[in-house]
This record gives structure tokens, sequence and C-alpha cells, in this order.
């Protein structure tokens, strides 16, 4: 599963922090910053609600 | 257009949705309503089709527009009165003035801040349990719990919260006429003008003293958007978390089950919290919008122009979503409610909210197990007001009084 944010679209609403904290932190302006961007399958579903939690889906997930 | 149902609909109990809300999913999730001002709009009230609408580039929330859709005479008065913030901003604007303020409300901040909220929540029960029962929970507990943290994140003196409060609520009941909403929403832009100008001459320790070092005089942010702003850091994590605060307790204490769990076991608390917030979706009015460009909603094309109304309470209340939705459950899985809303005007301050309610909730009943409530349950009565809310939450508990 590889991550990939669209720094462009986030509005910093925390979602994915609050989701999976060992994937996703918010930098000094509280805009998205991912700690891993290729998690094991152990975190798939954290990081699936991440992306589905994002208000401004700046998160997209590829591969299994 | 008379036999349209009127929006915004009624609650009948505190509780529940109005039945008006439920009437329309399942009629496919789109209904059209008659506003004050005789004009039509369209209700979404699908979980799926919320999501979806709040989602959209091709809805604009500019209150200018036409066609925007305003629920009563005083909140179109306090919607197009006072200066614009971001709420009211499409993307790019909106992106540009809502990221200078997502740093002060990051995760790890938020969290940060609830050993302070934590002290707060105890001492006000401490002078509650000194004063003994009866006491109404409303003022006692909700009101004082965001006022006070407000107080403290953003430097306020906390004499100040009268003052702001009692404007705020002005601002927020249906039934203000437009002349005294405008009079409040310009005595609370004084007081946040005033605010920054004591912040600019002795900065402190806290929000406003930093915003006010980031951004006043830099070039991302007029003086009057600052003004406009600070604001709304002050009314909207006020109200909001108050009206949760005493619904939420309200709501607990229904279930009395599923509160010993609780208590058993408060590792369950952050899950009560968000069912709590779905359950109860206190944005009695509803995110608002204009289509700006033709979308089509459950099989309907909506053109450029047509109100909108978002009914997250309705999809809050959504089976395809949550099933078996109007039970309330503290153990499902509740997180992708739309309490908050969605879109990119997602609500700013959740983080802090949740710290608040969650601390609440396990302090509160930790505190106080044998609390409940002293009126019959039908008694509490719901306000005319943008937010959900309940005029007093009469509580009493067994003395002697505990000694923790």
């Amino acid at each position: 599963m590889m991550i990939e944010v669209e720094i462009d679209q986030c509005v910093g609403g925390g979602q994915c922090v609050m989701a999976a904290p060992d994937v996703f932190d918010q930098d000094d302006d509280g805009l998205v910053v991912v700690l891993d961007d290729d998690p094991g399958p152990d975190r798939a579903d954290d990081v699936a609600l991440a992306a589905r939690l994002c208000p401004a889906r700046a998160i997209r997930l590829a591969g299994g | 257009m008379n036999d349209l149902p009127a929006f915004p609909m009624t609650r009948l109990t505190p509780f529940d949705p109005p039945p008006g809300y439920a009437a329309a999913r399942e009629a496919g999730g789109l209904t059209r309503v008659r506003l004050w001002d005789d004009r039509t709009a369209w209700l979404v009230t699908g979980y799926e089709q919320v999501r979806s609408l709040l989602g959209d580039p091709r809805i604009s929330v500019d209150r200018r527009r036409d066609g925007f859709p305003f629920p009563t005479p005083g909140r179109e008065a306090l919607e197009r009165s006072g200066r614009t913030t971001f709420v009211g901003m499409d993307p790019p604007d909106h992106t540009r003035l809502r990221r200078v303020f997502t740093k002060y409300f990051a995760i790890r901040r938020i969290e940060a801040l609830r050993p302070v909220v934590q002290g707060i929540v105890d001492d006000l029960i401490t002078g509650i349990l000194a004063a003994g029962p009866p006491a109404d929970f409303v003022t006692a507990l909700a009101g004082e719990v965001p006022s006070r943290t407000i107080c403290h994140v953003l430097g306020m003196p906390l004499d100040d919260r009268a003052r702001f409060q009692a404007l705020d609520h002005e601002r927020n009941t249906l039934t203000t006429s437009p002349e005294n909403v405008i009079r409040a929403t310009n005595e609370m832009l004084a007081y946040a003008d005033e605010l920054i100008e004591r912040k600019r001459r002795e900065p402190a320790d806290d929000l406003i003293s930093e915003l006010v070092a980031d951004q006043l005089g830099g070039d991302v942010v007029t003086r009057e958007e600052l003004v406009a702003a600070v604001r709304l850091l002050i009314t909207a994590g006020h109200e909001t978390t108050t009206n949760m605060i005493g619904l939420g307790i309200a709501t607990l204490l229904r279930h009395p089950d599923q509160l010993a769990e609780l208590r058993a076991d408060p590792s369950l608390v952050p899950a009560a919290v968000e069912e709590l917030l779905r359950y109860i979706s206190i944005f009695h009015i509803s995110p608002t919008r204009v289509v700006t460009e033709p979308i089509e909603i459950a099989g309907q094309r909506l053109e450029a122009g047509d109100g909108v109304i978002a009914a997250v309470a309705g999809a809050n209340r959504d089976d395809a979503a949550f099933p078996d939705a109007d039970t309330f459950d503290v153990h499902r899985e509740a997180r992708h409610h739309v309490a908050f809303g969605y879109g990119v005007h997602q609500c700013l301050g959740q983080p802090l909210a949740r710290v608040e309610l969650q601390t609440v909730v396990e302090t509160l009943f930790r505190r106080v197990p044998s609390l409940r409530l002293a009126v019959d349950p039908a008694e509490l009565e719901v306000k005319e007001y943008a937010f959900l809310s309940l005029a007093a939450l009469p509580l009493t508990w067994d003395e002697p009084r505990e000694d923790r």
C-alpha cells in the first residue's frame, strides 16, 4: 500500500493523525506530513480510515 | 409551493432529528423545502449524498451569491453583515485564510491542553458538589467548560466571558431580529479588535498574541480579516461545545447501562464521544450552500443558483452508514459521522471539542456516580436556536458528597 498526499488540498483537519498517528503527522502549519508512505498490511485499516475521513480528500492510496 | 415542508424543521424531542428528515431520506434523500422568505431549497438527508455534496467543488459557501439559502431573517442578516471569514469563502481565498489558523488547532497542540481542561472541569465539579444538589448543569458546567477553555487558549480575561456569551447567545437565537443580530455582531467585532490591540501592546503566552505576532502587518491577512477571524475563534468554540456537553450528559443519563460500562472502562470514552456527536448532531440549521454549476443528486439535476441544505443530523441517522442508526450505542464505530460537517469547511476546532467532551464525560461520571435527572426527561426543553440546545438541565445526586 503506497500513500500519496495532495498537500495543496490539505485543510489541516487532523483526521488522518487521529486515525493513524504512526503514519501521519502535521507540520508547523498544521498540514499533513506522511511519516511512513508504505506502511505494512497491519496498518491498512487505520490508513484506509484516514483516507476516508479526510474532509479534503487529500490522501490517495495505491496497491494492496 | 405552500405544500412544501418548511425549513428549519422542528425537533419533537431533544434526542431525535425532526421526523421530516427520516421521511425525506426514505423518499430518496432529496426533497424540496420552503424557507421563511418563500424561496425554496433542496434538503439533502442521506449520508452518502451529504458527504458527496459537501465535498463537491460545484457548490459555494459565499453568502453574497444569488440564491444562497438562509434559514431565518436573523441568520441572513448575521451572515451577510459584518466581515466575512474563511467560513464564508470558497477556495482559493478560503485556503489562504484557513491555513493561517490550522497550526493552532494541530492535534499535538490541542492534546497538550488536556491538563488545562482537566483542571477546569475538576474545579467546576468541586464547586458544584460543594453547593449541593440540585444544580442546572447547563449554567454550572456546560456553559463554563468551553468559555473558560476559550479564555485560556485565546488569552482573554475570565471576567469577559459573560459579555461574549450574552452576545453570542443573541446572535444564535433564531428569533432575534436582524437589527439586533447586526448590533451583537458589531459588538463582538469591536471586542475582537480591542483584544488584538491589547495583545499587540502586551503580548502573552496565548493564541491571539501568537497570531498577532505571526500575522499583523504581514501580507497574508488584512487587519479586518484578522478581526473577523478572532471574532470567529471566540464564538465558534463556545456555544457548540456547550450544547454538546449538556445534551451529551442527558443522553448518557438516559442510557444507564452504557453509562455503567463507560465508568467501568474509561477507554470507551473516545468512542462514546463520537457516538454522542453522531447521535445528537447539534448543528440544527445545518450547513447551507448554493450550486454554482449543475450537479446531480439522487437522480435530480440541481441548477446553478439552487440553494441546498446539507442536513447533517439526517445523514448521521442514515441506516446505510450507521446500522440501526436511531439506536444510541457507545460500542458503535461512529468516527465517520458528519457532525462537524465534511469537505474543506469541516470544523477547524474539532480536536478541542473532543478534548473537552472526553474530559467532561470521563470526569463527571467518575466523580458523581449517582448523578441523575431531577425532572422528567419529557420536561427537557429545546430552544429555538441555531444549535440544538437545552434550556436547562436540572440534575441531582446523592450526598454525602464524594471525597476524591
